[in-house]
């Protein structure tokens, strides 16, 4: 299982990073999104994958039983806060592409040129 | 084992209920200054209460929901938290004073305030916080508060540069997130002292110089350093100088305070390697951050590359790893502070005058403003390390610090790059102030810009008490680097 994981972390980062590689701007924010889904993958098997009980005190708590809880608050305060990231790239995206006119990135380099040639 | 203190909460509690009264007085310009302005000066009075208080008891700490650790989150007060959050109070203080006067009210009207509180509320977070996941968390407080004070008024570049620095920063957080995932897969918890006391007894040692490198990757990625710095000066360049100020005097430090922690606390298994990498970082951090800057001719440009270079200072104060030597780390993030943040606000001041950041446009302004230009000046001198001022005793122990260990690789570069700086600064002083008036400015539109220098006078008043009175800074900054050499003092007041 674990190796399963490792290979669906590795073929998410590496479809994540050609994405954020690209030019366009919608595309480097699915590339953004794709490689933060692999970093909570790698969260959640780090926190070893098995089947178990919550992780309740009181009664007979065997320590072998229950799943770790932690790496899965990590990975919901991770979202949460992927979420609103994400959210802000969003609309950060659309203000450029309506200010600058453009969803390529290269437009953006190219504004900077004709700015730096002024002085 | 040292007792719960809430005292230690405090630097967050303050900005965080002023940024919850700011968003609901959003409407409300006066009332918004206002509490901005008792906000500031109550925090700035809490963090030298909180200093004197981990001065007078040692480390405090603070258990929250009274979970004892290794458990729950904690929330932990050492000398070098408590001289770091008073240094984000008085930049907090500064700049929102200045904003009062240069801040256009369009920025005022969206949240402005509300921004800068939480930024101090990441930052606060950040320099106290005990616990490695809680300091992801702090991480994105504050980087969220920034990409939103970056963009305010939506200029092209401005969109522009945003778009760069989200990006970079969401990748760092996600590579932060791994190290993270790494961390607790090997030493099982995520508490920084139960990691200092877990991490030696892991079989795998090279895993564990593999997390810190990628530790050094992140945090270097917010404290800009070589290769990573190259989101830097242009980014720092757009937004309004106060926003600038802010973000050169404080953000960049929260990197390299978070690098400090880590190298000091956790990562010091393969100091042979760790340690080694960070010196080379930090030279070539110094020495291109300052032939970066010989290069440009926009005033706020070359602030923002000096900002680099003094990053690589600190960096390789760190990498030395003698008390004196992360002694003068502490110093330089300190001095670089009050001083970079002081030149930013004369830049915004120029800006304001001359409508312009480029130096060749620019010229004599000593005539009409004397005020502004001697003020520059003393700032860039002290930026530079000439005594009497703060810069020339940062130089001093790294010196020492380098001599000590007979580092003269290290004692080189620390005087050669202290010449770059000499010459940018004596560069921007000479274009932009000395000399004769250029026709273009006499007609420049007069502006009272007296009522907007005082908080960039005070700080640069700060720098030269603070190389005044070196003895009692430097006492104080030897026992924050005594505290951090030895970290079974942490540990203790920690774990018990």
């Amino acid at each position: 299982m674990e190796f399963l994981m490792a290979i669906t972390i590795g073929v998410l980062f590496a479809a994540g990073t050609y994405l954020m590689l690209s030019r366009t701007l919608l595309r480097v924010l699915i590339g953004t999104c794709l490689v933060s889904h692999g970093t909570l993958l790698l969260l959640i098997t780090m926190g070893k994958l098995k089947r178990g009980v919550g992780p309740i005190l009181g009664g007979a708590l065997d320590s072998a039983a229950y799943v770790d809880p932690l790496p899965q608050a990590l990975i919901l305060t991770a979202i949460v806060i992927g979420f609103g990231v994400t959210a802000f790239i969003i609309v950060l995206s659309y203000r450029a592409y309506q200010s600058l006119d453009s969803d390529d990135t290269n437009d953006f380099i190219s504004a900077e040129e004709r700015h730096g040639s002024q002085h | 084992m040292a007792a719960s203190t809430n005292w230690v909460l405090s630097p967050q509690l303050i900005p965080w209920l002023t940024a919850i009264l700011l968003i609901f007085t959003y409407r409300q310009l006066k009332l918004q200054r206002w509490l901005s302005a008792i906000s500031v000066l109550l925090a700035l009075a809490n963090a030298i209460h909180l200093l004197a208080l981990v001065r007078a008891e040692g480390v405090l700490v603070f258990w929250a929901s009274n979970w004892v650790p290794p458990f729950g989150i904690i929330m932990v007060a050492d000398t070098l938290s408590a001289i770091m959050v008073l240094m984000s109070a008085i930049i907090g203080a500064v700049v929102v004073f200045y904003s009062f006067r240069t801040i256009d009210e369009g920025r005022e009207r969206h949240f402005y305030y509300f921004l800068i509180q939480m930024l101090l509320v990441g930052c606060n977070g950040a320099f106290i916080t005990g616990d490695i996941f809680n300091l992801y968390v702090w991480f994105e407080i504050l980087l969220l508060s920034s990409y939103v004070l970056l963009v305010l008024g939506s200029e092209r570049g401005q969109l522009r540069e945003t778009y760069k620095y989200v990006l970079l920063n969401v990748l760092a957080s996600t590579f932060f997130l791994v190290g993270l995932g790494l961390l607790y897969g090997v030493a099982g918890t995520l508490n920084m002292a139960d990691l200092a006391v877990k991490l030696p007894q892991v079989e795998n040692q090279g895993l564990v110089t593999l997390i810190a490198v990628i530790f050094i990757v992140v945090f270097g990625s917010k404290a800009a350093i070589f290769p990573l710095y190259f989101w830097l000066p242009q980014s720092y360049t757009e937004p309004p100088a106060a926003v600038s100020a802010l973000f050169g005097g404080l953000l960049t430090k929260v990197g390299v305070y978070c690098l400090i922690r880590t190298f000091t606390l956790i990562f010091v298994g393969d100091t042979e390697f760790t340690h080694t990498l960070l010196l080379i970082l930090g030279i070539a951090t110094m020495v291109f951050g300052g032939l970066g800057a010989i290069a440009q001719y926009n005033y706020k440009r070359i602030l923002s590359y000096h900002i680099i270079s003094q990053v690589g200072y600190m960096l390789m104060g760190l990498a030395l790893n003698s008390v004196v030597s992360i002694a003068a780390a502490i110093y330089f993030m300190v001095h670089n502070i009050v001083v970079k943040s002081s030149l930013f606000l004369f830049a915004g001041v120029t800006e304001k005058i001359t409508g312009t950041n480029e130096l060749k446009q620019m010229g004599g302004l000593l005539h009409r403003y004397p005020w502004l230009g001697w003020g520059f000046f003393l700032g860039g001198i002290s930026l530079a390390g000439v005594p009497p001022f703060s810069g020339f005793f940062a130089k001093y122990l790294m010196l020492q610090g380098a001599a000590d260990i007979s580092s003269y690789v290290a004692m080189f570069f620390t005087l050669a790059v202290g010449f770059l700086t000499l010459f940018s600064m004596m560069k921007i002083f000479i274009y932009c102030y000395w000399g004769a008036e250029k026709p273009v400015l006499a007609k420049a539109r007069e502006i009272n810009y007296l009522k907007m220098l005082p908080p960039a006078l005070a700080l640069v008043c700060l720098s030269i008490a603070m190389g005044v009175c070196a003895e009692a800074v430097i006492d104080l900054i030897m026992t924050a680097a005594a505290q951090l050499k030895d970290p079974s003092i942490y540990i203790t007041a920690v774990l018990g």
